[in-house]
């Protein structure tokens, strides 16, 4: 049922109508009176305003002066967007459909939520026999929004096992997974970041042909699995057109990510504990880079200076204590302080980074419209009216070299401390 | 190839090479990904390198294949197959025989189906390990290999793995040298017939040259004009961001220091 208020034309005339024989009958029913207005202990009609009106669709508060008042009380803070979505539960699922996303940097990536609505798009084909959405996801994570992404149920496996570079622990953990549900559909993203391998690695265990590089899916009542797809072979240069697989590894953009429901991302548990395998391949852990080697466009933490830099040996500094990549606004480079490959922006590279520290760049839309896919962006900057403070998830206003300053003594600080503790 | 005088046993590389394709002109070449494998087997310590090719013998990969000759080899093997058939079944007889410490391959094929499936495959029917992306190999002692894993964003994940194994290699390994004309022309193909299998399911397939995908559209989703003028009046999106004012500098620097840490980006 829609909570929207519904007007009922006619009761309305008749609450306006003083004259109206039904007009007391009426103003009762629609529950008005006794909240908003009553008389006080010396007689004198009391009025409460705070009482009146009522919270429109889009959650703004309506006064409908007419005379009636639809569903009484109001005020109340406008619900958030997420809540406002329709809340979809499947009890008793049909069938599953497994997803498996990447969880860059403990995420959902954009790649992860196509794959989730080309999930939703498999298991709510049918509206009778509709399927739920299993995400397994493994390590620690800091998603918040798997029910606005479209999980129904969340197998999350967190055990050191799986930690790290653990194919061959995590193919054993999918393995499971397949015991226990028989998932009618795999789906993983062909990324470099793991998906793809692992997609591989269980199509092979599963003995299934997987469909890779899967781009459009359709249904098709004669394919084996009811859909039809069209996949990239020969290095991007050929459209295939197959049956879909039970195992599917599917490009960006292969479908709409979620955006008008809610699911219940309820806990799931395997049935049994995790297998302890033996691993012959052994993470030694991630080497350290010489992040100025990284190409700019796809670093991941990027330390950008504009025309607000004062002291550029102290920014260089930073950028190497810090280990981050170094960008610059255009004005930095036209004034000759970097160089011409580390311009941000519209006419400079557009850089994907998760993590992008604007220190001292006003924000003007050529270099906002290169930092449009950075997750989370900080800014230094003396002026807090700027643009960049606007599109920035923390700002710090003040003086950059001091702040930078600070920041490198933190962060040597924290390493002694550490180097001490072990 | 090499004299075997060397006191410790040679290690043992066979390379898994293929016809590839130029992105452009759509000519037969040697394939990007293989010959980096050909590279980073070349630049091994002890190695005795062999290359392996399962596939059709004609003019056109004959000259592709001579490619990976032209890198300093004398002879490549060569596993007859028809055109479009299933060639695990040959290579993986031809490496259970020959048995290597390290089989090298490419992630993708250029041709074909590209699914990049077969070291895959070949592992789990060898029952080896399988590690992708490589960048290089550090070292192999005692029968482990210490490797260097490609990860995106330009990063490197240190790897030790039993040998035997499969690896895949990366884009972000060295760049193949030229292949030289002479040593190409001279090479030998050491051609077997192996077992051949059809690929029936790819025959059945509708396969034809990759269309553009479609762009997506930035679609607003709004479910009222309100909503929807906002969304176009926006001037800078995000918003509802942290804003800390009259901070003093080490208390911005606790406080961005914090974010870096939870998005964990210091190292
Ligand atoms: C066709 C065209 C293309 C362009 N393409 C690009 C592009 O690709 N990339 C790009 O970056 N620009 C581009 N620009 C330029 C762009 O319009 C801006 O001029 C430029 O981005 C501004 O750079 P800025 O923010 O570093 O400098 P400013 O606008 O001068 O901003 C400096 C900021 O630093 C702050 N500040 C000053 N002192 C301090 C201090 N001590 N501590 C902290 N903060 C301080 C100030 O408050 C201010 O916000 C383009 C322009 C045109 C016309």
């Amino acid at each position: 049922m829609s909570d929207l208020p519904r007007r009922d034309p006619r009761q309305e005339w008749i609450a306006r109508n003083r004259l109206h024989p039904r007009h007391a009958e009426v103003l009762l029913a629609a529950g008005q009176g006794a909240a908003s207005e009553w008389q006080g202990p010396n007689g004198l009609v009391r009025r409460n305003p705070h009482a009146i009106g009522f919270v429109g669709p889009n959650g703004v508060k309506r006064i409908d002066r007419s005379g009636t008042q639809q569903g009484a009380g109001g005020g109340g803070a406008m619900r958030p967007a997420a809540e406002r979505k329709p809340l979809v539960e499947i009890e008793a699922p049909a069938f599953l459909v497994a997803v498996v996303p990447d969880m860059a940097g403990g995420r959902l990536s954009g790649h992860d939520r196509d794959l989730l609505g080309l999930a939703r798009q498999l298991a709510d084909a049918d509206p009778v026999a509709r399927g739920a959405v299993v995400a397994v996801i493994f390590g620690p994570h800091k998603e918040t929004s798997f029910a606005e992404a479209g999980v129904d149920r969340l197998l999350h496996l967190d055990s050191p096992d799986v930690a790290g570079y653990a194919p061959e622990a995590r193919l054993g953990a999918l393995t499971l997974v397949e015991e226990a549900w028989a998932p009618r559909h795999w789906l993983l993203p062909d990324s470099k970041l793991g998906g793809g391998e692992l997609g591989r690695r269980l199509a092979v265990r599963l003995g299934e042909r997987p469909a890779t590089s899967v781009w459009q899916v359709a249904a098709d009542a004669e394919a084996v699995m009811g859909w039809q797809c069209t996949a990239r072979g020969a290095a991007g240069s050929l459209d295939i057109r197959r049956p879909l697989s039970r195992v599917a590894l599917a490009l960006a953009e292969c479908a709409e990510p979620v955006s008008e429901t809610r699911h219940a991302a309820t806990e799931l548990a395997l049935p049994q504990p995790l297998p302890s395998t033996l691993s012959r391949i052994q993470d030694l852990g991630q080497v350290s880079v010489d992040p100025s080697g990284v190409a700019l466009s796809e670093a991941e933490f990027i330390l950008s200076a504009g025309n607000g830099v004062k002291d550029w040996p102290g920014f260089h500094h930073a950028a190497e204590v810090l280990g981050a990549t170094e960008g610059a606004s255009r004005v930095a480079v036209d004034d000759g302080f970097m160089a011409r490959d580390r311009q941000v922006g519209a006419t400079g590279t557009w850089v994907t980074a998760r993590v992008y520290v604007a220190v001292g760049i006003s924000g003007a839309i050529q270099h906002l419209q290169g930092i449009q896919t950075c997750d989370k962006v900080v800014a230094i900057n003396m002026d807090p009216g700027c643009d960049m403070i606007k599109r920035a998830d923390l700002a710090v206003i003040g003086d950059a070299t001091q702040i930078l300053e600070a920041l490198v003594t933190l962060v040597a600080q924290a390493r002694e401390e550490k180097r001490d503790a072990a | 190839m090499q004299p075997e005088v060397t006191t410790m046993p040679a290690l043992e590389v066979t390379v898994l090479v293929s016809v590839g394709r130029h992105p452009l002109t759509g000519r037969t070449r040697r394939a990007d990904q293989d010959a980096r494998g050909v590279e980073l087997a070349r630049s091994l310590a002890d190695a005795q390198v062999r290359l392996l090719h399962a596939g059709m013998r004609d003019e056109s990969s004959e000259a592709a294949l001579r490619g990976y000759l032209g890198m300093g080899f004398t002879q490549l093997s060569l596993l007859e197959q028809p055109e479009g058939a299933d060639v695990l079944p040959a290579l993986a007889e031809a490496l259970d025989a020959t048995s290597p410490h390290l089989v090298i391959a490419g992630e993708r094929a250029e041709r074909g189906e590209g699914s990049g499936l077969l070291p895959y495959l070949l592992a789990e029917r060898l029952g080896w390990p399988l590690v992708s992306g490589l960048a290089a190999v550090e070292s192999v002692e005692d029968g482990v290999a210490t490797l260097l894993q490609a990860l995106p964003r330009g990063q490197r994940r240190r790897l030790k793995v039993r040998l035997p194994a499969i690896v895949t290699v990366d884009n972000a390994a060295p760049a193949p040298r030229q292949s030289a004309y002479g040593p190409a022309r001279r090479g030998a193909f050491e051609t077997t017939a192996g077992p051949v299998s059809d690929d029936e399911e790819w025959a059945a397939w509708q396969v034809q040259p990759a269309r553009q995908r479609p762009k997506r559209l930035k679609i607003v989703k709004a479910a009222s004009a309100r909503d929807r003028f906002k969304a176009a009046a926006a001037k800078a999106e995000g918003g509802g961001g942290q804003v800390l004012t009259d901070v003093s500098p080490e208390q911005g620097a606790e406080a961005i220091l914090m974010l870096l840490r939870e998005e964990d980006v210091l190292r």
